[in-house]
């Protein structure tokens, strides 16, 4: 208990150490400035940009056409993965002969890649060829997160700049968070995973015959390329089935702390682009601690839930006092399942190291909630801070509202069009989760995917519909997922949850940008103090999660009355 | 729209060649040079052998020898598993239910240690607790013929503690306290041919 609290601790000051100062690096990069990369990597971005028809020069562009350009790109790369997966079996670097995709699979995989929610219907090692996992999945590993990281700076310069046209250029932005940011950390993250003992290499399974003399296969690949990208994007996409709870996907203690500070590192270093590039770190550091607040405020409710065991097995005679171990791994524990799973639903990551659908009802509702209130918590690279800056346009609204005035945000008034375009990108959530869950509890070819019978069978349906409308790609990996009906329909929430969050993000940021800034005078409300992170924190409860609350009662919060009860289904 | 689709085409095949072609096979070079072993999957090699890896459990049931967590997975090495059953459910109760019966015959009237009886997130996690490894000594010094603190005392030498004496959970490698097992005492089992050299680590495929 003592080592699992002293680990939180040293997780978050280590967080917080690491994301300022990249942070500051960040506000560089997509403010055009050269950074000690700059006279290795400037060539390669000129050369890409012009094979693009870029000049960076001239190149900035209206929201409108950002939007576009991103649109197209990630339209692109769909089609490109759906083919490829589609294609396996004739593709190369298949050593185990594995066929091509269902349509509906393939459809489902390549949506879930591209929106940088990594949602897996397939387990990896028995459904992925290395050319599927390298040259399709890896790709978008980096251009998904890529995609997320430029949207984000464009939303930024939105709320930074003076009146101006434009929220900069989509392809040089992509490009510069590729080679300046994702490329570099990924090669120095895998070479420490394969020293960890992460596998890289293309062999083919190994055959083994065991101590007792029984034949043993062992799957192999480029895992620790893919592990690397996969958490500091925020993609989460799991080499092998289990993802990071596979012992060669996270082997020790060590590779489970650095991949849970590369899980939020990225977006946590967003407040403080932010600040750097508002020129008021103050205002990055206010939604900083908001986060962080609400970050450990889930975590005391999952790892509370964990540590404590199961009432039911306790009544067996066995010595619980490690907690609730069914789906965890002996070298993590509980301290650092719980830390996991906080860390991985506060980003849009997804990847887990302990089975979601075995945790303690408690300990489950914490990280849904997370993925309905919309990842706000650090979120996705990009996408978590822009999330969380439609939060802060309605606290400021509402705030605004009681006391009278019109609401302000960094000098630029908040008026109804930020607002409504704040409460669409709001409207997603609901609609991927209860209505599509609705759904999903009365079709009957859907229902079939549940594996548990009561309570948690309803926990199963609104995390698979929360994970993909949330982008997250964590799952509870007892339900079936795998089936025509829910490749289809969490494919269409992903498309949801990620462009319909995207678009009016852009739009603020394009209006914002073209607005004046007004001084600040006695009756502006300041957004730095410890007031608007209160203000903000219950924003993002109250609106995020009382709409969601009705439905968790019926499934997490009735499981937990029922094993209190002893009850089992 | 259309506009962009040219670049859009063009710049998703730059990045393929980029991230999906240049960076993963100059990763496979650069693993395969500095950290061969690893990079090859940590197997373990017997004879010219490979017995298993390291980093994946194998199926121990002879009462001679320490045996891993339950496997949802079958100890599959090529298809990774939880059980991912609910804690109100029924079959995850029978399941323990069942296996704290057949593991107190073993050492009666001491509470089972939880990873003993509960399935891995993995289905392939290689280590047990130390309370795990301590609480089947009894069992495997009975089969083996040795003293019980002998058995324990070898639990203790392969036990590893906390990276940096705090991160992570002590633990005790199925695979690596079996074959000392093995050097410690010879025992009669079948399919087990003890006292061979045996590199850890070792070999490259």
């Amino acid at each position: 208990m003592a080592s699992d609290i002293l680990q939180f601790i040293l997780y978050c000051v280590l967080l917080a150490a690491l994301a300022w100062p990249l942070g500051i690096y960040l506000a560089r990069v997509f403010s055009g400035e050269q950074t000690f990369l700059f006279p290795l990597l400037a060539p390669v971005e000129t050369g890409i940009a012009r094979a693009c028809g870029v000049d960076p020069r001239t190149a900035d562009q209206h929201w409108t056409r950002y939007a576009l350009a991103a649109l197209a790109f990630n339209l692109a790369g769909w089609f490109v993965l759906y083919a490829m997966l589609r294609l396996q079996g004739v593709l190369p670097f298949n050593p185990q002969g594995l066929p091509g995709l269902s349509p509906d699979l393939a459809f489902n995989t390549a949506v879930s890649f591209v929106t940088n929610t990594n949602w897996q219907a397939y387990g990896g090692e028995t459904t992925m060829s290395y050319f599927s996992q390298m040259v399709g999945l890896g790709v978008q590993n980096f251009v998904s997160a890529g995609t997320g990281i430029a949207v984000g700076a464009a939303v930024i310069r939105g709320f930074a700049g003076r009146e101006t046209r434009g929220v900069g250029n989509f392809w040089i932005d992509l490009v510069r968070a590729v080679l300046y940011v994702l490329l570099p950390l990924s090669i120095l993250f895998g070479l420490f995973l394969v020293w960890q003992g992460v596998p890289q290499n293309l062999a083919s399974y190994v055959d083994a015959t065991t101590l007792e003399g029984a034949k043993q296969t062992i799957a192999q690949g480029p895992a620790a390329a893919q592990i690397a990208i996969k958490q500091l994007g925020t993609n989460g996409g799991g080499f092998f089935n289990a993802n990071s709870a596979v012992p060669y996907e996270n082997p020790t203690p060590l590779t489970n702390f650095a991949e849970m500070l590369a899980i939020l590192l990225i977006p946590a270093a967003f407040p403080f682009m932010f600040g750097t590039m508002v020129r008021d770190m103050r205002q990055g550091a206010a939604i900083f601690a908001a986060m962080l607040v609400l970050f450990l405020g889930s975590l005391a409710l999952t790892y509370g839930s964990e540590i404590q065991g199961n009432p039911i097995v306790a009544e067996l005679q066995v010595d619980q006092s490690a907690g609730n171990m069914e789906g965890k791994e002996v070298r993590f524990g509980t301290g650092n399942s719980a830390l996991w799973a906080t860390a991985t639903t506060a980003a849009s990551n997804g990847s887990v190291n302990a089975m979601h659908d075995s945790f303690m009802p408690l300990g489950m509702l914490a990280p849904m909630l997370q993925m309905q209130t919309g990842e706000v918590v650090f979120g996705g690279v990009g996408s978590g801070f822009y999330g969380m800056l439609a939060f802060v346009l309605l606290t400021v609204f509402i705030a605004g509202l009681m006391v009278g005035r019109t609401p302000e945000y960094l000098g630029k008034k908040i008026e109804a069009k930020e607002v409504k375009l704040s409460v669409i990108a709001f409207l997603v959530m609901p609609l991927g989760v209860l209505v599509f869950g609705a759904m999903a509890t009365m079709i009957p070819a859907a229902l079939a995917s549940v594996q548990d019978a009561g309570p948690h069978g309803l926990s199963e349906i609104l995390y698979a519909y929360s994970s993909g409308t949330g982008n997250n790609g964590s799952a509870f990996a007892g339900f079936g997922a795998n089936t025509p009906y829910h490749n289809t329909m969490i494919g269409i929430a992903m498309l949801l949850g990620r462009y319909v969050f995207i678009i009016p993000m852009l739009a603020i940021a394009g209006s914002l940008a073209a607005k004046k800034t007004v001084p600040a005078s006695a009756g502006t409300f300041p957004t730095h103090t410890p007031l608007f992170v209160g203000l903000l924190v219950a924003v993002v409860l109250i609106i995020g999660g009382l709409t969601f609350f009705p439905a968790l009662a019926l499934g997490p919060i009735a499981e937990h009355m029922a094993m209190l009860a002893g009850q089992t289904v | 729209m259309l506009s962009q689709i040219r670049p859009a085409f063009v710049m998703i095949t730059a990045m393929t060649l980029l991230t999906g072609v240049l960076y993963p096979l100059a990763m496979t070079g650069a693993a395969q040079a500095l950290f061969p072993a690893e990079a090859n999957g940590s197997l373990v090699m017997k004879n010219g052998q490979v017995i298993g890896s390291s980093l994946v459990a194998q199926a121990f049931t002879d009462p001679g020898y320490f045996h891993p967590r339950p496997s949802a997975a079958s100890y599959d090495g090529g298809a990774s598993s939880g059980s991912n059953l609910g804690p109100t459910s029924a079959a995850l109760k029978q399941r323990i239910e069942t296996d704290v019966a057949r593991l107190a015959a073993d050492n009666p009237g001491v509470p089972v240690p939880i990873d003993l009886v509960t399935t891995s997130g993995s289905g392939l996690d290689p280590e047990i607790s130390p309370a795990a490894a301590t609480f089947q000594a009894p069992r495997v010094a009975r089969a083996r013929g040795l003293e019980v603190a002998a058995v324990r005392a070898l639990v203790g030498r392969i036990v590893v503690s906390r990276s940096f004496g705090i991160l992570g959970e002590p633990r005790v490698n199925v695979l690596a306290l079996n074959l000392a097992l093995n050097e410690l005492a010879p025992a009669s089992i079948p399919g087990s041919r003890a006292g061979e050299p045996v590199a850890a680590n070792g070999g490259m495929r």
